[in-house]
């Protein structure tokens, strides 16, 4: 019986792939409930924020905070990647790191300089063969990313862009749309845009305590902490969804082709009876 | 006249009240604030501390925050609390750790290699699965 005992040990060791597979899909698709629910929590202290800052720039305070103000000329531009930390989940990660390249080529092009700060083990593996300055690095943010873990190197980016050695910061991560879509997205976020002047202002003004400018700076700092938070998210949702999807796929090809192998073995098992009946038919006949 | 104030107090990770009420309490960076409805504009940091709200019944109810902004607007009250202590000196800690962790990124080449070469294995029995599924599917046509 020809490659009997080869097909049954192919068929094993798909069935075990498929085994982890399946597991992984199952947990993941737990887990994608899980960080949509962090999503959901974190909303309202975004809508807040957004609130405080509408309400900011309605106000009309004599300090403009430096996160407001543009650079004339772009010299350098940071990136702040998210990704995941663990792979198999499709072509998630190399998709927005494509385009981010393809943004970061643009630049390149003008003779624009490139430095990134990247979050999760995958975009650190990624951009430490590229040949691309690293300003600071997070990973490791697990199931439930607290925003303690993003201060640091969310504000080792916002330092240069005070000191001006960079003149714009954009936000690249994985938009969470449904179980089945995810796209990269890539969102400005230095400066600020500016809030729309064409409304009439009404001559108020806050009373800060301790003053503007210390105030000012803390509510900036939190509101691009809440976006790059809110993209962690976004992109922890993202990356579950897109494992599960994976590993679905990953699961009925598993299942399609032990059926194929075992079509194969049964014909082979066939082959075999079938061969050495007519042997011995033909053996019965000599004598 | 309006007896109530609308208050939010939010943190990162989840809504912690919202509700009309009658009074706020809190304690910013310059002081203890009081807040009643019609108060004028102000905005400040809070020290770490208590947040009561009182309610038109005069209910009060405690949340302890860590910090943050309270902002107060003549109908509404927002504080967003901080999850984490912060400060000057300690966002700086931070970032200084986020700096040398990228360093030690960089100069890592081996670390997790356990872990990393059992994905590896697993990701190419995937690819194999597809590549197989790919062929099969040529193979009929």
């Amino acid at each position: 019986m020809a490659g009997g005992r080869e097909i049954v040990s192919k068929i094993r060791s798909v069935e075990n792939t498929k085994k982890v597979t399946s597991a992984l899909e199952m947990v993941s698709a737990s887990k994608i409930r899980k960080s949509q629910d962090l999503m959901k929590e974190s909303r309202p202290y975004a809508r807040m924020m957004n609130r405080v800052i509408g309400h900011l720039g309605k106000a009309n305070p004599e300090y403009r905070h430096p996160f407001t103000i543009k650079h004339p000329d772009v010299k350098k531009v940071g990136y702040i990647v998210v990704s995941s930390d663990r792979g198999l989940c499709g072509g998630l990660n190399n998709n927005l790191f494509k385009k981010m390249l393809a943004s970061m080529g643009e630049w390149q092009q003008k003779g624009v300089e490139v430095s990134l700060v990247a979050l999760g083990k995958k975009a650190i593996a990624y951009f430490k063969n590229v040949k691309i300055e690293i300003t600071a690095v997070a990973s490791d943010l697990g199931e439930k990313p607290q925003i303690e873990d993003l201060i640091g190197t969310i504000r080792s980016m916002l330092e240069e862009y005070r000191e001006k050695k960079v003149d714009r910061v954009y936000l690249v991560h994985n938009d969470f749309i449904n179980t089945m879509v995810q796209e990269p997205v890539i969102e400005q976020l230095l400066p600020l845009p500016p809030t729309d002047d064409a409304e009439v202002r009404d001559i108020w003004d806050y009373i800060y305590e301790p003053d503007a400018e210390t105030l000012l700076d803390s509510v900036m700092v939190r509101y691009i902490e809440a976006l790059v938070y809110q993209g962690v998210l976004e992109n922890l949702a993202s990356e579950h969804a897109a494992r599960m999807i994976a590993m679905k796929s990953a699961t009925d090809n598993a299942t399609d082709l032990i059926d194929e192998l075992n079509l194969v073995y049964n014909k082979a098992r066939q082959a075999a009876i079938t061969q050495e009946i007519s042997e011995i038919v033909g053996g019965a006949a000599a004598v | 006249m309006t007896k109530t104030i609308r208050c939010d107090i939010v943190s990162a990770h989840e809504e912690i009240f919202s509700g009309d009420v009658a009074m706020v309490f809190a304690t910013g960076i310059a002081g203890e604030l009081g807040i009643s409805p019609r108060h004028a504009p102000l905005i400040t940091q809070l020290k770490p501390g208590p947040v009561r709200v009182q309610d038109a019944a005069g209910e009060e109810q405690f949340y302890f925050v860590t910090g943050g902004i309270i902002e107060v607007q003549p109908h509404v009250v927002t504080v967003m609390a901080d999850t984490a202590m912060r400060g000057e000196d300690l966002d700086q800690a931070a970032a200084e750790a986020a700096k040398a962790e990228a360093e030690r990124a960089l100069a890592d080449r081996t670390g997790d290699m356990e872990i990393a070469e059992a994905q590896a294995k697993l990701a190419e029995a995937v690819a194999q699965l597809q590549a197989m599924e790919r062929l099969r599917k040529h193979l009929k046509r």
